[in-house]
């Protein structure tokens, strides 16, 4: 059981944070950069003494600025995976490993760091320095040695950014196989929704200091709490202003032109959202084909193919994004330039007040 | 010739002037004496006195500039607190200093009729013309150069190395000496050779604070000094033999550099 509770003034920033995460759990934090995501991990760890705030970890307080307790950084038993990986540049991988392992003789050190090195794959490379090493393999190298030590808590700061788009979704499963197995308390932040739904049990939406929502990654997205969230959980975010139509359901007059239909209720200014994999394509001029209620006139202005699926980027009253099927993009024969009608559910559209 | 010929033509010219000007007299010391003769004065026992002499009161004072110095440094690369400018600016001062005020200044202070001369004659200790005096002088002007450099080697040194090393349950102490020296080793190995530079050659603060007497103050600069009008040849063995000692610390700084560019040592 971790517990954080931390109030501090950062510059412009006020982080305002108060998160509570079980045994092995991971928490995955996903927020825009400059959120205070950093700061609050380094508040757990004991990097950072908070104005106000508390840490408890399983039954131990780390910090309580009202009675005075700071358990000094190398004491509290965090392990802690920097942004950068932080490896000591000058140590080969296993001696980086076996940097938190001290009262013990250099054969055991060795034995050690070696069972661990082989855990991550990492058997062979052992003797390399960090600059030899790739981008994977560092990272393998940064988890391996914050689990050196038997960590009580696990603290991860962007462990995937640092990589190349190939190597992530590999060093993602890996990871992934890695915090199921343990049992520590964990707290990863990410400025990836994606990467946060993947790694965390739970995911929280943090934006300027605070979380501003909590829960499973298909809580959050099937119902965000704020167009923020929408947005950085990847949905389109389209503004207008709602009424309730007489048939029960929600109309809403987009700014700039245009109506959708969302079965939410709401009243006055909103923000409205739509998953990209939701909307799909038809060709301008045709009779409607589906029974999708929600129909925008767009113009193409950008494809791109992003494994078997393409993102096509649209100008329309407001601009959306779909995502839709190599295969449909063929036999609609879609180029830049193309007049398209967008289309999807009322019941996949989201509504928030604004 | 078009305007752009001129300009690299101008270029060129300088830099000619400037090799010549710089290197001409340094190899005249070389040109105007034979390896045989250079040797044969080496033999001279006051040549010889100057040449240990130098050496020890050299290594004495790296010394005290490393294990005083290097913490130092540490300490203003790593904390802020009011008043660090200031306190960097003193540390530098030395640097600007003409030997000349350096030598007025340790009299002054440590001298026998110094603010802290009772004290120290007090204590026992001698300093004015004794050998002492002369590290004393070697690591006033000195300390600058490895301190200044150090701060800076120890400042480029990435932070989350150090908050790695805590979150991994080690002390500062233990971080300063295994994270902190070696990640900073090539620029606190520049600074070392310059200070040594520094050292080797420091001449007017040692003579008005120390003197020159032979085997005890006079080190090889002051023993060039004191003969080039007497024995210039035995003065341009001494200044040879010193050429030789800065070559060979200005090489061994630029192959430290070639170390770091080969990314042997960290970014």
């Amino acid at each position: 059981m971790l517990r954080v509770e931390a109030r501090h003034q950062l510059g412009e920033l006020l982080l305002d944070v108060e998160l509570a995460v079980k045994r092995g759990e991971c928490l995955a934090l996903a927020g825009p950069s400059g959120a205070g995501k950093t700061s609050l991990l380094r508040v757990a760890a004991g990097l950072l003494r908070p104005e106000q705030g508390r840490v408890d970890a399983n039954w131990e307080t780390w910090l309580d600025t009202e009675r005075g307790i700071d358990v000094p950084a190398e004491q509290r038993r965090c392990g802690y995976v920097f942004q950068h990986y932080a490896l000591f540049p000058h140590l080969s991988a296993w001696q980086n490993v076996a940097y938190p392992l001290r009262g013990l003789t250099r054969q055991e050190r060795l034995a050690r760091a070696t069972e661990l090195l082989e855990r991550f794959g990492l058997a062979e490379r052992a003797d390399a320095r960090p600059h030899t090493l790739s981008g994977g393999e560092r990272q393998r190298v940064a988890v391996a040695r914050a689990l050196a030590r038997g960590p009580e808590v696990l603290l991860l700061d962007e462990p995937l950014s640092a990589l190349d788009a190939r190597t992530r979704a590999v060093a993602a499963r890996e990871l992934g196989g890695v915090l199921r197995e343990s049992e520590a308390p964990t707290v990863l932040v990410t400025h990836d929704f994606a990467e946060a739904a993947q790694l965390g049990d739970r995911v929280g939406i943090i934006d300027n200091g605070r979380v501003v929502q909590l829960g499973t990654p298909s809580e959050l997205a099937a119902t965000p709490r704020s167009a923020f969230v929408a947005d950085f959980t990847g949905a389109v975010v389209l503004t207008g202003v709602a009424r309730t139509a007489p048939s029960g359901a929600t109309r809403v007059e987009l700014d700039g032109g245009g109506t959708v239909t969302s079965t939410d209720a709401a009243e006055g200014l909103v923000a409205v959202s739509v998953y990209p994999w939701e909307i799909a394509i038809e060709p301008a001029g045709e009779a409607p084909h589906g029974s999708a209620e929600n129909r925008l006139s767009a113009e193409v202005v950008s494809i791109t193919t992003v494994g078997n699926r393409v993102r096509l980027g649209l100008a329309g009253p407001q601009p959306l994004v779909a995502e839709v099927t190599v295969a449909s993009v063929e036999r609609l024969g879609l180029n830049p330039g193309a007049q398209v009608v967008a289309t999807w559910q009322a019941a996949a559209t989201r509504l928030v007040s604004v | 010739m078009t305007r752009r010929a001129w300009f690299s033509a101008l270029l060129v010219v300088c830099l000619a002037a400037a090799l010549t000007f710089l290197t001409l007299p340094v190899v005249a010391i070389f040109v105007d004496s034979t390896p045989g003769d250079l040797i044969a004065s080496l033999g001279e026992p006051g040549a010889l006195d100057a040449l240990w002499l130098s050496l020890k009161a050299t290594a004495a004072s790296i010394a005290i500039i490393l294990v005083v110095g290097t913490p130092a440094a540490y300490l203003l690369a790593t904390r802020s607190f009011p008043g660090r400018a200031i306190v960097v600016t003193l540390i530098e001062l030395p640097l600007v200093l003409p030997p000349a005020v350096a030598g007025i200044a340790l009299l002054a202070s440590v001298g026998p009729s110094g603010v802290l001369g009772g004290a120290i004659d007090a204590a026992g200790i001698e300093l004015s013309f004794a050998t002492a005096g002369v590290v004393v002088a070697l690591t006033f002007v000195a300390s600058p150069f490895y301190v200044r450099q150090a701060v800076a080697a120890f400042a480029a040194v990435d932070r989350s190395l150090l908050d790695a090393s805590r979150t991994l349950g080690a002390s500062e102490a233990h971080a300063f000496l295994r994270i902190m020296i070696p990640v900073a080793l090539p620029g606190l190995a520049a600074g070392t050779a310059l200070a040594l530079g520094r050292a080797l050659g420091e001449f007017g603060a040692t003579l008005m604070f120390a003197g020159s007497f032979q085997g005890i103050t006079q080190t090889v600069p002051l023993a060039i000094y004191d003969r080039f009008s007497t024995d210039f040849d035995s003065a341009l063995a001494l200044s040879a033999v010193l050429v030789a000692v800065s070559a060979a610390i200005l090489l061994s700084v630029k192959l430290v550099r070639g170390g770091e560019a080969l990314g042997i040592a960290p970014r």
